[in-house]
């Protein structure tokens, strides 16, 4: 018998894992993978912010991730920095700064490791509509901009001069991978999300055809990394974030294992 | 006051039905307190080839890119014709090889298209066996076709095509030339042209524009191939086969391309009042009057005559 928090654990794992997977692929192939770590660094100082002004964790960190994203846009937009020197200074700085504002939280008792490991056996009925409402909404707005940001992920400037607009589609995916920042930071923590954003998508780029189908078997190898991960971590009593990114990134290693016959389809 | 290069005014170009498609009307773009062009004036028209050439990093692909909207000129303005429909091909795309990306998808990339239409297309371009080929692993020239496929499928107004056939063989060259002349036949599309080479685009091309961040000398490929300025980015050797009469120009360019006005350095030279527009094709020769302001016929002179046999 499953007892109910393992039960909504993987219902929140899982619904965390089908949003991140797609979003991810497009963290690939557009190479931000520094990027949402930066974004997913700030985390900390959002959830911090949002204990200080007293409004939901999940709003702050929203918040939080979406500022430090247009700041690096700023900062690469005045130029004289290489944009990975701009990643490594904004994503340390930010956890630093996080870890330090905690520190002052001296009145109250935070739970600093979930926040930077997950604590998806410690998800509640709220967190389970706000998991599947707002990956619902983030899944709804990708699907609506899939070709256009698919376009601005293949060819920006012919995108543009044919009268798209690959700035705002820009944009409106750093939201997008705010949001899942936001809902995955209960899941595998500040740490750990970019892995949930990248290895299903890493793992399902041999397997896939079209941008589509990759979105998919990612969305796919990420529930079954997450049903894996926790299944694992209850019975060897290991952390359960932690273990779920091992089990993503044991399926990866099995794509890698050359199957017979399977190099006649890709050669 | 800096002189300001004037392309051919758009009264000597083919018949434009349906008005022109741009008008670039001394276009500046500044970056970091340089120009990195000035005073560009660019006009195309309906069924018109106009090359840009230059040295790297004369000006040619920004000037382009003010064209496509893709930046902003800090000086002059562009006008566009209303609707314009613009297909753009650059000379390669990152796309990373994470992505499954074929080159039936590239087709559709901004648009939906109907199968039949799509695999048309890239017969028409000779591609039609690379439908299911990933982006990644096309030639530079395979590539170029496809993305012309891509010009196809869309009929665009206009085309602007960013060095199509940098990376390419000599026959495929050739090649690729005819397949830009069969588009522009077929859709009766204006094409603008970014190349390195002139002689080869001097076949299909009504005018070129020379450009050392500023408009050097324009005009048809004869008269351009035949400019001193030209000579002097390009050297003598690149056009043996098609001088054909020389002028002087009234400036030299300094080594940031800064305009240095001459003063007579050579008493037989014919400094002229434009000395950025030329236009020494040979119909033209005994009519240099209908050129309206600022030329006049005694401008421009065959230096040689034994010269004046016309490359071609």
């Amino acid at each position: 018998m499953v007892s109910d928090f393992i039960l909504r654990a993987a219902l929140a794992g899982i619904g965390v894992a089908l949003v991140a997977a797609p979003l991810g692929c497009f963290v690939v192939w557009r190479r931000m993978a520094y990027f949402g770590d930066t974004m997913a660094h700030s985390a900390l100082l959002g959830a911090a912010a949002a204990i200080a002004f007293d409004i939901d964790a999940t709003l702050g960190v929203f918040i939080v991730s979406v500022m430090v994203a247009l700041a690096l846009l700023a900062l690469e937009r005045r130029g004289g920095l290489a944009t990975d020197t701009l990643l490594g200074l904004l994503s340390h700085s930010a956890l630093a700064v996080g870890l330090v504002v905690m520190g002052f939280m001296t009145g109250l008792r935070l739970d600093l490791f979930g926040y930077l490991f997950g604590d998806i056996l410690a998800v509640g009925t709220n967190d389970l509509i706000l998991i599947w409402g707002g990956g619902a909404v983030i899944l709804a707005v990708l699907l609506c901009i899939w070709r256009p940001l698919l376009a601005a992920t293949v060819a920006p400037d012919v995108a543009a001069a044919e009268g798209m607009n690959p700035a705002r589609q820009r944009l409106i995916f750093m939201l997008l991978l705010a949001g899942v920042i936001a809902i995955a930071m209960k899941i595998v923590g500040i740490l750990l999300i970019t892995a949930l954003l990248i290895i299903p998508a890493a793992a399902a780029r041999r397997l896939a055809h079209t941008p589509e189908s990759m979105a998919m078997i990612a969305a796919g190898i990420g529930a079954l990394a997450v049903a894996g991960g926790l299944g694992a971590a209850v019975a060897a009593d290991t952390p359960a974030g932690p273990t779920i990114v091992v089990a993503a990134l044991v399926l990866f290693l099995i794509g890698l294992i050359p199957w017979p016959g399977k190099a006649a389809d890709h050669g | 006051m800096p002189r300001t290069a004037r392309a051919i005014a758009p009264d000597t170009a083919p018949g434009t039905p349906g008005g022109v498609l741009f008008r670039a009307m001394g276009i500046g773009v500044k970056r970091g307190g340089d120009w990195l062009i000035k005073g560009v004036d660019l006009t195309l028209n309906p069924g018109e080839i106009v090359t840009l050439i230059g040295p790297n990093g004369s000006g040619k692909s920004t000037t382009a890119k003010v064209v496509l909207g893709l930046m902003r000129p800090d000086a002059g303005k562009i006008e566009r014709a209303a609707a314009l429909r613009v297909g753009y091909v650059p000379q390669r795309l990152a796309i990373d090889d994470t992505l499954p990306f074929t080159v039936r998808r590239l087709m559709t990339m901004t648009g939906p298209a109907d199968d039949d239409a799509i695999a048309r297309a890239l017969s028409r371009a000779g591609v039609g066996h690379l439908i299911d080929a990933a982006v990644q692993r096309l030639s530079g020239g395979e590539f170029q076709r496809a993305l012309m496929a891509r010009a196809i499928l869309r009929r665009p107004d206009l085309l602007v095509l960013d060095e199509p056939v940098q990376g390419v063989d000599f026959a495929g060259e050739v090649a690729l030339y005819e397949l830009i002349r069969d588009i522009r036949d077929e859709l009766g599309c204006g094409i603008l042209l970014i190349s390195h080479d002139l002689h080869f685009v001097m076949a299909e091309t009504d005018r070129v524009l020379c450009l050392n961040h500023h408009v050097c000398c324009a005009g048809t490929p004869q008269s351009v191939a035949a400019d001193p300025e030209y000579r002097r980015l390009f050297g003598p050797r690149a056009v043996e086969a098609l001088a054909v009469y020389q002028h002087h120009h009234d400036h030299a360019h300094g080594p940031d391309g800064e305009v240095i006005p001459l003063a007579s350095r050579d008493p037989a030279a014919h400094s002229h009042g434009d000395g950025a527009v030329c236009r020494l094709d040979h119909e033209h020769e005994h009519d240099h009057g209908h050129h309206g302001s600022g030329h006049d016929a005694d401008d421009i002179h065959p230096i040689d005559p034994a010269s004046a046999t016309d490359g071609q």
